[in-house]
């Protein structure tokens, strides 16, 4: 499926008149049976698509939210072919929600990129985030995805100008990611009325839909962020709640669906309110 | 990608003009006291059978090759009007570095110090702030070098518009390994013209320690087309290269990529990256500047190991026969003189990089001198 599983589930949420719901969590946080369980209840609590973090030991593009659950998950066990096997497994269970595998390139690479991307292929992936790849050392990677139809997805940034969105959008499927904020992820929120701005620019650019993250933590913001963007992407937020549960004893699974849902809650209701 | 670009450019203008050449220049003559001497070191020469040169880094203002590095680069930061400094650091030296030319120029600076590496290296701690700059500890991972990198990776992506960030090592993304090499190419364009005046021909040997690399680089890189001068760069293999505790990226890793260079990597079997360990701070670093990783592919540079405990016994012999304290970093590389001596017999002409001077770890050396007949 890949690539056509990602522009099928975008062109239905356009005819509905919605954007996109797209949570993050990292596979195998905190421990492989609470992962799966939260994995497999996203698409009830509101997930339209879903980014997968693959937790690298050096994620110097996340915040601390983000970097705790991949030490938690990689002291849990986690690796690159268990992973798989959690999409995997996610696949069998759900055939249209999207899943996009986010992470460093030192795995992948270790993993050989052929080797993975015939791996995610196999495992019902869809599509995969290297924050680490910039375009201009991108075309092997994007090489091995294409052959097996994945999409490469790409980042912009506030920084990203003219002559360069022009290179970001080169091989870029499926959808392109805004980064709103200069940043890392789970920080500061960004004016809406600027990324609106930018969100249209990387539009005709790319001829893609356009997701919108980092720094979406509440649910206004993130009704705000799905009145401009085609997705409004959820990460550090959800992944806070496992600290937060795991810090009071509580189930994780429960806070991270409770909150997704709200969320999702959020962005499918922006337009109709806006 | 676009904060490295303009670097890029910016670095390449600066590179080719003669004002700036001219300013930096001034600064190593009048502020660190370039050049630095090359000293024939008797006792050594006569203890470990060659004739052993050592090149004075630790000379330098601020006790470290680190400041040729700063130098350059706060010259190029201002030129590029950028209005605070950030650096990482491992051992201190580069943070001490940063913040001496940030003072000099009165600009803020930040220094990323994992919390592991403040604890052993207190006196460089206190040496910074002294200088104005705000030492930030970081929690994360390993609490060492890799993890300040990180962090300081993250302030640089959210503050590019006006901070400027110094990197201390021939690591880190493109341009940063050329630009480091370029500034620390004054090590060994002295060294070349200094051994030729003394010995009266180019040397059969060249070592320095390797964390990152860069005081190595700027000691080789005047040198690699005259094959006949062997290039030998040290490695910090820690409690043992078969203890799996130990810095040497290029003996005990393979290639990755990691803070944007693909270079040789300690990592596990999945590509996790694996911490790295040393007495000293300033080498425990995963990775390894990717010149290196070319110039061992190359087969052109051989990279030896040495343990925390030759390192220790290194430097305690450097003290006694030299008076001489070095950085237990360098004390790296003094432990391969014996080795290398061997290969090059009585005659050769051996030049060591002596990177930085040895009181910062006197805290460090101190638990493992006791008991010991000259502690």
């Amino acid at each position: 499926m890949g690539v056509s599983r990602i522009e099928a589930r975008f062109a239905d949420l356009e005819r509905k008149g919605l954007a996109a719901f797209v949570p993050y969590v990292v596979a195998g946080d905190p421990d492989p049976d609470t992962s799966w369980r939260i994995l497999e209840a996203l698409p009830a609590a509101g997930a339209d698509l879903i980014e997968l973090g693959l937790p690298f030991s050096d994620p110097m593009a996340d915040g601390p939210a983000v970097q705790r659950g991949a030490s938690r998950a990689l002291a849990a066990g986690a690796d690159t072919a268990g992973v798989l096997a959690l999409a995997r497994r996610f696949r069998d269970a759900d055939a249209a929600t999207p899943i996009i595998l986010m992470g460093y390139y030192n795995p992948v690479l270790t993993f050989g990129l052929d080797a993975f991307a015939s791996a995610a292929a196999a495992a019902g992936v869809d599509g995969l985030i290297m924050v680490d790849v910039p375009p201009e050392e991108a075309d092997p990677l994007a090489d091995a995805l294409e052959a097996h139809d994945l999409a490469l997805i790409r980042l912009a940034t506030p920084t990203t100008d003219e002559a360069r969105m022009a290179i970001v959008a080169r091989r870029v499927r499926g959808f392109v990611y805004f980064v709103s904020v200069t940043g890392v992820t789970g920080g500061k929120e960004a004016d809406a009325g600027a990324i609106a701005a930018q969100v249209r620019r990387v539009r005709e650019v790319s001829g893609l839909p356009v997701a919108v993250g980092f720094g979406v933590r509440t649910s206004e913001r993130a009704a705000e962020v799905a009145r401009i963007a085609d997705a409004t992407v959820v990460g550090s937020a959800l992944v806070d709640e496992i600290s937060t549960a795991l810090a009071l004893n509580r189930d994780p699974a429960a806070k991270v669906l409770d909150r997704a849902a709200a969320m999702a809650q959020a962005v499918h209701s922006a337009r109709a309110r806006g | 990608m676009p904060l490295v670009l303009a670097l890029e450019q910016a670095y390449a203008e600066a590179k080719a003009d003669p004002a700036f050449q001219a300013q930096l220049e001034s600064y190593l003559t009048t502020y660190v006291g370039r050049p630095s001497p090359l000293y024939f070191a008797s006792r050594l020469s006569e203890h470990h059978r060659a004739r052993i040169w050592l090149k004075r880094e630790e000379l330098n203002h601020t006790g470290s090759h680190k400041i040729n590095n700063c130098m350059g680069q706060i010259l190029l930061a201002r030129r590029m009007g950028k209005t605070r400094i950030i650096a990482e650091t491992g051992a201190g030296q580069h943070g001490v570095a940063a913040a001496t030319a940030c003072a000099l120029f009165d600009l803020p600076c930040v220094v990323y110090m994992g919390a592991v590496d403040i604890e052993r290296q207190a006196p460089n701690v206190q040496r910074m702030k002294l200088l104005g700059a705000e030492v930030r500890p970081v929690e994360s991972g390993s609490a060492t070098l890799k993890d300040a990198m990180n962090e300081a990776l993250r302030d640089w992506v959210a503050n590019v518009s006006d901070t400027y960030y110094l990197i201390g090592s021939a690591a880190g993304p493109h341009p940063y390994p050329m630009m480091v090499r370029d500034f620390q190419t004054v090590i060994g364009r002295e060294t070349r013209a200094q051994i030729l005046e003394a010995e009266g021909r180019l040397p059969d040997a060249l070592i320095a320690c390797v964390g990152g690399g860069s005081n190595a680089i700027g000691l080789f890189h005047p040198f690699l087309a005259d094959e006949d001068v062997r290039l030998y760069g040290v490695e910090a293999s820690g409690e043992g290269m078969e203890s799996g505790r130990h810095a040497a990226a290029l003996n005990g890793g393979r290639p990755g990529v990691l803070h944007g260079a693909h270079s040789y990597l300690l990592q596990d079997r999945d590509g996790q990256v694996l911490e790295a360990h040393s007495i000293s701070a300033g080498l425990d670093y995963p990775g390894i500047g990717p010149e290196h990783a070319f110039l061992k592919d190359a087969g052109r540079a051989r990279y030896l190991t040495a343990t925390d405990e030759e390192a220790v016994d290194a430097f305690a012999l450097c003290t006694r026969l030299e008076g001489i304290l070095p950085a237990l970093e360098s004390a790296h590389a003094l432990a391969k003189l014996g080795e290398v001596a061997a290969e090059t017999g009585p005659e050769g002409v051996i030049v060591l990089g002596l990177s930085g001077r040895g009181d910062k770890d006197l805290a460090a050396i101190a638990p493992r001198l006791e008991g010991r007949s000259w502690a």
